[in-house]
């Protein structure tokens, strides 16, 4: 199936609604899909006889921003973070990228994570995807057996993935400059 | 396996009544069955009969078996694993976080520094992904070569990984004789790059430099082949005498470690991952078709990818082999460990292809790129065959030459993620068993 087909499926079983975007014109194809149906439309992807995603290549997150205010007329995107997922399936022979987009921050309130449906119950390996995508870029995966840094350590201060990060300056007595 | 075990309760009862017989068994043959009566079908069991404090065992993070800086957080109860928990992070570097504020081209030296083991491999992925963003072709010349470097690089990562799982297994002498195969690689590597470790070799729009006309024999090549260590040779002409003197040592390897009844003791029938927890932890390379899953990147990948293989032959080893011995169950620690070893056989019939072609090949071994070169408005991601599986390289343009996002998804991540319950229940014996088994890099995991 190509990117095409692959939409017009999604688009058929769940509606605009839920389906919010798409850019085939890409060179990666990509599907846009509404935070809080994420994970219907992951076991959709999988389960589907015509899909069949069994595989899960790739879970990141994107920060979309730019703190510099001089460059942000020339940026272009409005302010938010993106969690991608590349799928492809062993079977069928094709592939799809997903994407869900979400406010930086929940409810505007700076520290607040915002929340995407965890897919870890579909595909098992997004269970440490995941946990590095929270880690690193500041998602709350809810529903998330286990969400705890990964790569960072246990009381590490931010996502240093987000492009307003500020680099500690000390920890525990190592000093940074 | 069936396990005759004493029944205490009644061998209690003798001692009380002071009966004790020096020919037990055949003095008392009703008495001994019922002495012995308890039957237990897994001998491990026994563990359990005899219960012990559960204790809380940190493996690593300076374990040499954990191959790096990996630690394995393992409740056991006596030398039973009753959960692993792998705590990851010690060689964490921000390598994503760098490459948002470097050009692809200079983000190159730090791929080098993930899977350090193969870092042509790591050189080529991104730089492809890289091309594939801004849409450049190469020239005949610059993709042979990339294929024969490659390839090289795929044998010297194998030679290291079937050296260090025998060092797992208690073994040492096949290291010594893969590092003695390796260390040819690298000085023909030396020769063409500079470099023997982090190359930075290959780079977007084909490699930094042409392979050089003549050099002088690789040392350790001119002792094992008995050659004059003065003597010159074309670069091209090394590769084919190490081949040619490689080939017939595979068949050694497998006498020392394949069919070595040790090793298949060690390693047949055991860690087994099934075809479908495979594919769903995501695991690639080796490990997925270790488990019978007939997948390869360089044959099945993306088109930019397989552009590159196009007119060599060469085969995919997949799991489960006609020649493995009667233990090896399909998607155990021996499976993963055979097809790497028929993997460097194929990488073999690989680079002798890519030399035959180097010569004529048209065109230059590079095209120009600027590193400041912009990168468009748009994203892509890429994955190609390393030696441990699959590793992608993801690309967020945004009209600028840094990417908003650079992100290495990394294939032994992955193949890490199902050592929990590969684990579970297996003698401490077995976890290095299980886990060099599935031959991970720690620069690669954590980036």
């Amino acid at each position: 199936m190509n990117a095409e087909e692959i939409l017009n499926l999604l688009v058929e079983e769940f509606g605009s609604d839920k389906i919010t975007g798409s850019n085939l014109e890409a060179i990666d194809p990509w599907v846009e899909v509404a935070g809080e149906s994420i994970e219907e439309v992951a076991h959709f992807l999988k389960t589907d006889e015509r899909l069949q995603f069994d595989h899960l290549n790739n879970l990141c997150g994107v920060d979309y921003f730019e703190p510099d205010e001089k460059k942000q007329a020339k940026f272009g995107h409005e302010p938010h973070v993106e969690v991608v997922y590349h799928l492809s399936s062993y079977s069928v022979r094709h592939k799809i990228t997903i994407k869900v987009c979400v406010p930086r921050w929940k409810d505007d309130q700076k520290g607040e994570l915002p929340e995407v449906p965890t897919v870890s119950g579909v595909w098992k390996i997004a269970d440490w995807h995941e946990r590095e995508a929270f880690d690193l870029v500041g998602i709350n995966f809810v529903g998330h057996p286990n969400l705890n840094r990964i790569l960072c350590a246990e009381d590490w201060v931010g996502h240093p993935l987000r492009k307003d990060y500020e680099f500690p300056l000390e920890y525990h007595g190592i000093r940074a400059k | 396996m069936l396990k005759k075990l004493p029944n205490f309760e009644v061998f209690e009862g003798l001692r009380q009544a002071n009966i004790w017989i020096d020919n037990f068994s055949q003095a008392q043959p009703e008495l001994w069955t019922a002495a012995m009566s308890v039957t237990l079908e897994d001998p491990r069991i026994v563990e359990f009969d005899v219960r012990t404090d559960e204790m809380l065992v940190n493996m690593g993070p300076q374990h040499p078996s954990t191959h790096g800086v990996l630690r394995l957080l393992l409740r056991t109860d006596g030398e039973i694993v009753n959960e692993v928990t792998p705590h990851l992070g010690y060689l964490h570097r921000s390598a994503e976080k760098i490459g948002e504020n470097l050009s692809p081209v200079q983000w190159i030296p730090y791929t080098d520094r993930m899977d350090y083991l193969a870092g042509m491999n790591m050189n080529l992925g991104m730089s492809l992904a890289v091309e594939k963003l801004i849409g450049m072709e190469l020239p005949e010349k610059a993709v042979v070569l990339r294929v024969l470097i490659a390839e090289l690089n795929r044998i010297a990562s194998h030679l290291v990984g079937m050296g260090a799982y025998g060092l797992d297994l208690g073994t040492f002498s096949p290291f010594l004789y893969a590092f003695r195969e390796r260390e040819i690689i690298l000085d023909l590597f030396e020769e063409a790059c500079g470099a023997r470790l982090t190359y930075s070799y290959l780079t977007v729009g084909g490699a930094t430099h042409d392979l050089p006309s003549t050099i002088p024999i690789p040392p350790g090549l001119a002792s094992l082949t008995h050659r004059s260590p003065n003597m010159k040779v074309s670069w091209l002409e090394g590769v084919s005498m190490f081949l040619d003197w490689l080939e017939p040592r595979i068949k050694e390897y497998h006498t020392l470690l394949t069919r070595n009844h040790i090793f298949i003791k060690r390693t047949a029938g055991l860690g087994i991952l099934s075809r479908e927890d495979a594919i769903d932890y995501g695991c690639t390379g080796p490990v997925l078709r270790g488990s019978g899953v007939d997948w390869d990147l360089r044959r099945d990948g993306d088109p930019i990818y397989t552009k590159m293989y196009e007119g060599f032959d060469f085969d995919v080893p997949v799991a489960p082999f006609k020649d493995a011995p009667r233990e090896a169950v399909l998607g155990d620690n021996w499976c993963r460990f055979y097809v790497r070893m028929m993997e460097v056989a194929q990488a073999i019939r690989l680079v002798r292809q890519a030399i035959e072609k180097y010569p004529t090949a048209e065109g230059a071994h590079r095209v120009a790129h600027k590193m400041a070169t912009k990168l468009p408005k748009d994203e892509c991601y890429l994955e190609t065959e390393c030696p441990r599986g699959a590793m992608g390289f993801y690309f967020v343009g945004n009209g600028e030459v840094n990417p908003l996002r650079a992100r290495a998804k990394s294939s032994c991540f992955c193949n890490l993620a199902p050592t929990a319950p590969l684990c579970e229940g297996f003698l401490l014996a077995d976890i290095p068993a299980v886990v060099g088994s599935l031959d991970i890099v720690m620069g690669e995991i954590d980036r």
